[in-house]
């Protein structure tokens, strides 16, 4: 009894034996996973380079930003050039005497790259978002010759002076695809104004992306008072020559249609002036005609960076609504005149952005980069 | 005659072949009309390609948070941009390129995570449609590092190990018991296994609605649970029904298979930050497990297994949550937690039908043992113990 037999010692070497070897069994199961892990780990390290040497630290703002660019080639459009980008149509005289200025709009139904590599169905006046930026001079007769080349009706409804015939809304100016219609009114009021299609449902043609800005440049010889104000807004002028001016339709894009927006921008393209920022000229002074189009959210905002502008509401004064502000808030379909320097700035990246964070984050912001010169 | 019959069979054989080579050929035909000419065309009404995205698991360590996403679109699916709380960040796919359906790729990025907050992913693909994941707390995933499998050992032993052991020591105890505690102490441990089952299926169930759709997670359970069933009962009946320490082991595999299962399941809800493993909720499913060890120990109560016995039953039985841990905090997905706690109530199952068949065979009195008083009694202990201490963990 005290001293284990032989066939005792036998049965407990071969237990143990059993043993190691489930032992085993075990650990090729574990090593696979851990290999898994490994192999996982490594690539991933590999990735990451020098972030991995000092975690967290490296994950700056700089990395809170979409990936890759947007193709604007294929876009047909570029969020930069239609910055100054200012469709000023075809001009005749009438028997009158007076200017007629005559724009051709088109409604098409276009995919278009609203942040890199995601596409968007929208519905485009003449194939971009935004529309064309119409510009006239107070005082003109307008005509715009409006085709609908898309697949459902649509109209182009102007924030204006204009008889109701015009409107267009449905029943008047609606146009069914295929078919065309021409709005004629008299430019004004002066002011920074915007168009967008009035065909119901209202909110799902606004945000598929039918809008654009249209300005209305004030007569100088209309209001004496300021004329070196209102030549200094009326393209074409030396005065507007000195200004460095800009338009910039505020929208956003629902791109998985749950009525809330998933990609906010300036001219469509998320985060387009952070990757490539505005170039200003220190000493030019800087005017920005800003449209708010979003739909959804009730109202957007423009915070500027280490400067204050002042801001001429919905543009239809030549004296500021509002002086040496460094915000300002817009609901939906507001609009109005920013005016500002960086003449004593230091050159560099100074940036704008709505001050609601969550705008921000989800893509509309940019940077004005003030240098010494133009190239 | 002796020439003739070959080559009648040869025949025969060839016939056979051209008639199982038909069929193929038809289908294959078939294919290859549809292939070319397309006859579907006609349902293709503009709409974009049907879209699904499964978060399979999430890491969150010192370079951010990566994110498995199983792809189980109509066509391959790319991913756009990814978006955490409302903003855009940049992050890194791998393998690059669009993913193709019931492929699977980990989506890297740079985040600064914040220590026991909440964080919601969105990922955008380039249709635009969205698949949110929600990261309930975030804390770090446990990493492969031998501390960390080190500590999750010891917290399988306590859960698996350690109750099993303890129940088993009941064992010099439980043999004085007479004909009736015996019929007790079985039906006892068919009323733990029956509430094992129904946990362990319900539990199966619940992961493998997590899972991606191309898994078919309720059926693969199903599936799952009953082919582990009817293989280990093919296995233990090979040499007619089984008793004594071969039932012992059989029961004690049964748990175990459950025991992986649940190891899996804590060791996932622990990497997701979901689940806090405080010494409360470890000694409580230490405590629920204690009656396993007893089950184990009631066929064996009128042998003499050896010393060693009890120790193999011991690590058969509980050793398994320690893998469950390991695997299920480090390198698991949901369906494979699900397929695992499928086959271990496959396992359940046949255990039950095992002890109830050896319960019948102890007494004379046949299907009417299940009637008596002891059994009635036994069963509804076990079931009753099982859920009461089950009320400790459940969160």
């Amino acid at each position: 009894m005290d001293k284990p037999t032989r066939l005792d010692l036998l049965r407990r070497r071969s237990l143990l034996m059993g043993g190691l070897a489930a032992a085993g069994g075990t650990a090729i199961c574990t090593s696979g996973a851990l290999g898994q892990q490994q192999a996982a780990h490594g690539s991933h390290a590999a990735q990451t380079g020098a972030g991995a040497s000092a975690p967290m630290s490296s994950m700056g703002h700089g990395a809170m930003m979409t990936v890759g660019d947007v193709d604007s080639t294929a876009n047909g459009f570029d969020p930069t050039e239609m910055l100054t980008d200012w469709e000023t149509g075809t001009v005749s005289t009438l028997p009158d005497g007076r200017t007629l200025r005559t724009f051709e709009m088109t409604a098409e139904d276009r995919d278009i790259e609203i942040a890199p590599g995601i596409s968007f169905p929208a519905w485009t006046y003449n194939g971009r978002v935004p529309g064309p930026a119409l510009r006239a001079k107070e005082g003109e007769r307008l005509r715009i010759v409006f085709r609908n080349y898309a697949s459902h009706p649509h109209s182009i409804h102007f924030h204006g002076i204009h008889a109701a015939r015009m409107d267009g809304v449905p029943g008047a100016g609606m146009v069914d695809p295929g078919e065309e219609f021409v709005y004629e009114f008299d430019a004004k009021p002066f002011g920074c104004h915007l168009y967008h299609c009035h065909a119901m449902p209202l909110r799902r043609h606004l945000h598929k992306g039918m809008y654009g800005a249209f300005v209305i440049d004030p007569d100088p010889k209309r209001h004496p008072d300021h004329a070196d104000v209102a030549r200094s807004r009326l393209l074409g002028t030396p005065e507007n020559a000195g200004w460095q001016e800009m338009v910039m339709v505020m929208n956003a894009f629902d791109t998985n249609f749950d009525a809330e927006n998933e990609v906010y921008a300036v001219n469509t393209v998320a985060h387009a002036f952070m990757k490539k920022p505005i170039k200003i000229a220190r000493g030019k002074p800087v005017r920005i005609y800003l449209v708010n189009v979003i739909e959804f959210d009730p109202i957007n905002s423009f915070h500027l960076h280490a400067n204050f502008f002042d801001y001429y509401d919905q543009g239809t004064t030549l004296t500021p609504t509002l002086r040496t502000v460094d915000l300002i808030t817009q609901c939906q379909a507001q609009r109005g005149i920013l005016e500002f320097t960086f003449a004593e700035h230091e050159p560099g990246l100074y940036m704008f952005h709505p001050h609601q964070t969550e705008f921000t984050e989800l893509g509309w912001v940019g940077m004005f980069d003030v240098v010494e010169a133009l190239a | 005659m002796n020439e003739m019959l070959p080559r009648t069979a040869i025949r025969a054989a060839r016939t056979n072949l051209v008639w199982l080579a038909l069929p193929l050929l038809a289908f294959g035909i078939a294919v290859a009309w549809i292939l070319s000419t397309d006859p579907l065309v006609g349902f293709r009404n503009g709409a974009p390609p049907i879209e699904n995205l499964t978060f399979e698991r999430t890491v969150l360590d010192d370079s951010g948070l990566r994110l498995l996403v199983r792809a189980g679109g109509s066509e391959p699916m790319s991913v756009a941009q990814v978006q955490v709380d409302d903003a855009y960040w940049q992050f890194t796919q791998d393998p690059p390129g669009p993913i193709a359906r019931g492929k699977a790729a980990w989506l890297n990025l740079p985040f600064p995570w914040m220590l026991g907050e909440a964080h919601a992913v969105k990922v955008l693909t380039n249709t635009g449609a969205t698949f949110a994941h929600d990261i309930a707390v975030a804390v770090p995933t446990p990493q492969a590092t031998p501390g960390q499998l080190r500590l999750q050992a010891v917290v399988g032993i306590i859960v698996g190990i350690l109750p099993v052991a303890v129940g088993l020591m009941f064992y010099p105890v439980l043999r004085s018991v007479g004909r009736e505690g015996m019929a007790f102490l079985l039906s006892l441990t068919i009323g733990l296994l029956g509430f094992l089952f129904v946990d362990a299926s319900a539990e199966a169930l619940e992961l493998a609605g997590e899972a991606a759709a191309i898994f078919q997670g309720p059926v693969m359970v199903v599936l799952g649970g009953l082919s582990s069933f009817l293989l280990l009962m093919a296995v233990g009946r090979r040499n007619g029904a089984p008793a004594g320490l071969a039932l012992s082991t059989y029961i004690a595999l049964g748990i175990g298979l459950h025991n992986l299962g649940e190891g899996l399941a804590i060791g996932a809800a622990f990497a997701a930050g979901s689940a806090g493993l405080g010494t409360f909720l470890v000694l409580g499913f230490a405590l629920h497990n204690v009656t396993e060890g007893i089950g184990i120990a009631a066929p064996i109560l009128k042998k003499r297994p050896t010393l060693w016995s009890f120790v193999g039953l011991t690590l058969l039985a509980g050793g398994p949550a320690v893998i469950g841990m390991w695997l299920g905090s480090l390198a698991t997905s949901a369906q494979w937690s699900a397929l695992a706690l499928a086959v271990g109530a496959g396992a359940i199952l046949q255990v039950i039908v095992e002890v109830g068949a050896y319960l019948m065979r102890q007494s004379e009195r046949g299907r009417d043992v299940f009637l008596t008083p002891p059994v009635l009694a036994g069963l509804a202990s076990g079931a009753a113990f099982m859920y009461v201490t089950a009320a400790l963990v459940k969160i």
